[in-house]
């Protein structure tokens, strides 16, 4: 493409080149920094595709083997690194495909921009092959979406759908690209999208806020902290642990909170929610002051919310106004980045330590030891337990992997167990629970961070949603440890059937595959471990391994997940059996 | 909080854009509330456009609302108001027979007593209009009605709060 200067430099203001939209579309996507994007071609994309060949030394397109793979592999490229995720598809089905890992990014709140291809504008609403309304589609499950029909339009939007993504609370956005303007030119200049007139990333922080929430942190007698991603997508991780140890507050962590603060941290009491820990869940209805930073409060981790937290006051920190009182009423909201509002309130709290408070965070601990913990790491009946396959992955991690799970009850006992040093590294779909998400999730993690070692656990319901993502790995060499937890059945609806509906296992057992067979048919190591005596072996084998490797573990069928606070039941009934 | 219902008169300022009337209705629609009335217009700045929505809900869920309205990217700033704190109207037409003009003395009667206009009127049929409170467009078709409406379309509120909405300044400072 020949380049057009402007030569008159008085008039001049930008250098433009005249290159087509399809073109525009690459480079607007180098400018950003992307170096990897996922995705799959089809008829309306195939313009940017050929411009994709083109420029393949600055940006490697990833062939996944479904749109929803694409989605949720720049969904764990994003959530590993901080940066947006890519993903690219055709239209119609290739659009519509897009949309579970789209709606999971939302309720996640990951950054990630999906462009789509679609038919030449003066097709639009005239049912064309494959077209589809993928803007209505994905209006509710996008941060923001725009359809383009202009190729001179193309640099603009993109631009402010990568500002959009990634500012403020993260989120998705989808640009959806008719085919005449990938095909039409224009005069090209990229400009980094900084601000959008209507749109406030980040909310001021109130003033006053600060001080009043530092005066009932000092003046709380039993404080906990519950922390989520906020923590996470502010990079607020060195600040959070030092409010954590000047405060002397124990905190307990959202799943998409985990590994914020290391695991092995002593204010770090453990788990929220449904299948968290008994200690912070039963002391939750015990606190004064219960203190909020980057948590949303989901239904998962409040159960009854008529019967949470009544006793405490609560302070949240949020960088979303719109989830200030959504669920909980707030004494006092601190709008603003985590980050930012932690590192301004850190001077005005005092040094403190509560320590018989934290000591009854120790004791239920040692109560749930005994009656759960120690059973599921360390068992002695009969059966593979997956808490001892968690157990023996750390032994060999150190703490050190990032763990990538999929959604039921193999993601709460990894998320209960697994150890982390450092932070972005549990990977999981939290709001949404999409099954399918962890294989690809792990693809695009090992892709953002080859130096990491990065263990793809899931279930063996959850695996067979995508596990034609096999393909994928192989074709990438990605080095991903995919580990299956086979239990024959899709054990969480299981473990609900059993508690709840009189043991009818309604289609919830799985006649399997030969799996090893099916990741050998990819090329992929694979092994089968159904004794407790070869399974530390077998994890010590895949750990080792430099390349890809698959190990499925048959646990035992029956296996239940406790703690557990039923359904709509208070976070202080708690059960551990 | 009172978690009766009531009617708020919902103002979105917004950039004018394709699909955001999407974006908005899908809120309520989630949420199943129903939109009583709804209406969009060019606001008194230019190139901003308004939403004057109508719901009847609770007064705790008003303000969620209005949170999630306002988290929409292109939505400027959202307010909501009670009735007492707007001054609004609303809009009709009926269409109906010529012939009842003529024979029907009473049509003219209640045109006059509501303060309705004629729009238009020709060999086969004429046009009222009228504009107010929901009241009284309810009380002006009740009347009519016995005579025989062809066609009745209400618009949806337009509405001015009595307390100044400040987009301007807020335009300027997020400029």
């Amino acid at each position: 493409m020949e380049t057009q200067t402007i030569k008159n430099k008085e008039t001049a203001t930008k250098v433009t080149e005249r290159i087509t939209g399809s073109e525009a579309i690459v480079r607007c996507l180098i400018e950003e920094g992307v170096k990897v994007l996922y995705g799959y071609p089809g008829g309306a994309i195939m313009p940017v595709y050929d411009e994709l060949y083109k420029y393949q030394d600055k940006i490697h397109h990833v062939l996944t083997r479904h749109e929803q793979g694409a989605t949720h592999s720049a969904q764990g490229f994003a959530r590993i690194s901080g940066e947006v995720g890519v993903a690219i598809a055709t239209s119609g089905p290739g659009a519509t495909n897009l949309i579970t890992g789209i709606a999971d990014a939302q309720i996640d709140s990951t950054p990630m921009v999906c462009i789509t291809g679609q038919v030449p504008s003066h097709l639009l609403g005239s049912d064309a092959f494959q077209e589809t309304d993928i803007v209505g589609i994905s209006t509710p499950v996008t941060k923001w979406n725009c359809q383009v029909t202009k190729a001179s339009d193309i640099p603009a939007v993109i631009a402010k759908a990568f500002f959009i993504a990634r500012s403020g609370r993260p989120g998705p956005v989808l640009v959806d690209i008719t085919k005449d303007a990938q095909f039409n030119e224009l005069d090209f200049a990229y400009e980094k999208c900084t601000k959008v007139r209507s749109y406030v990333p980040v909310p001021k922080t109130v003033s006053g806020t600060l001080e009043a929430a530092a005066k009932l942190i000092n003046e709380a007698k039993k404080p906990m902290i519950v922390w989520g991603q906020g923590v996470v997508l502010s990079e607020a991780e060195a600040v959070f642990k030092a409010f954590v140890e000047k405060s002397g507050i124990p905190a307990a962590w959202t799943i998409l909170g985990a590994s914020a603060l290391p695991t092995s941290h002593p204010l770090n009491v453990g788990m929220l929610g449904m299948h968290g820990n008994y200690a912070p869940n039963k002391l939750t209805n015990e606190c004064d002051l219960l203190i909020a930073i980057g948590m949303r409060f989901d239904d998962r981790v409040t159960g009854d919310l008529s019967k949470y937290a009544i006793q405490a006051k609560v302070v949240h920190f949020e960088i979303d106004p719109a989830e200030i009182d959504k669920n909980v009423k707030t004494d006092v909201a601190v709008l603003g980045d985590a980050k930012a509002s932690l590192t301004s309130i850190l001077p005005l709290i005092n040094e403190n330590s509560h320590t018989d408070w934290h000591q009854e965070f120790k004791d239920l601990y040692a109560i749930e030891y005994e009656k759960v913990i120690k059973d599921d790491l360390y068992p002695t009946k009969e059966g593979l337990t997956m808490g001892e396959v968690i157990h023996q992955i750390n032994m060999h991690s150190n703490g050190d992997a990032a763990i990538v799970t999929d959604v039921g009850q193999h993601q709460m006992i990894a998320c209960r167990y697994a150890e982390f040093n450092k932070t972005k590294s549990n990977i999981t779909s939290g709001g949404l629970g999409t099954m399918g998400f962890g294989l690809p999730a792990a693809i695009g993690a090992k892709m953002a961070a080859p130096e990491r070692e990065v263990v793809s656990i899931s279930g063996d319901g959850g695996y067979q949603m995508t596990l034609q993502e096999l393909g994928t790995i192989f074709q990438q060499k990605a080095a991903v440890k995919v580990v299956v937890l086979n239990n024959e059945f899709l054990g969480m609806v299981r473990q609900w059937q059993q508690l709840f509906f009189d043991k009818r296992y309604a289609s919830t057992e799985m006649i399997n595959p030969n799996f090893v067979a099916i990741a050998e048919g990819y090329y992929i190591k694979a092994r089968k471990v159904t004794k407790r005596e070869d399974l530390a072996g077998a994890v010590k084998e895949m750990m080792e391994s430099k390349e890809a490797y698959f190990l499925e573990v048959c646990v035992e069928k029956e296996g239940n997940v406790f703690p557990m606070v039923p359904s709509g039941a208070s976070v202080s009934d708690i059960r551990l059996s | 909080m009172s978690t009766e219902k009531q009617l708020f008169t919902i103002s979105v300022y917004t950039e004018n854009n394709i699909g955001l009337l999407n974006r908005i209705s899908a809120i309520f629609q989630r949420r199943h509330i129903n939109i009583e009335s709804l209406n969009t217009s060019p606001s008194e700045i230019e190139g901003v456009s308004k939403f004057t929505i109508v719901v009847n809900i609770a007064d705790e869920n008003i303000k969620k609302i209005i949170g999630q309205i306002e988290k929409q990217v292109e939505v400027i700033k959202a307010y909501y108001h009670k009735d007492e704190d707007t001054i609004y109207q609303e809009s009709c037409i009926f269409k109906m027979q010529s012939d009842l003009l003529f024979e029907e003395r009473q049509i003219q009667n209640i045109i006059k007593d509501s303060n309705a206009r004629i729009v238009t009127v020709n060999k086969s049929f004429f046009v009222i209009e009228k504009s107010g409170r929901k009241e009284e467009i309810d009380s002006i078709y009740k009347e009519l009605k016995p005579f025989g409406i062809l066609q009745f379309t209400r618009s949806g509120r337009v509405s001015v709060s009595k307390q100044p909405m400040e987009i301007s300044q807020m335009l300027t400072a997020f400029n």
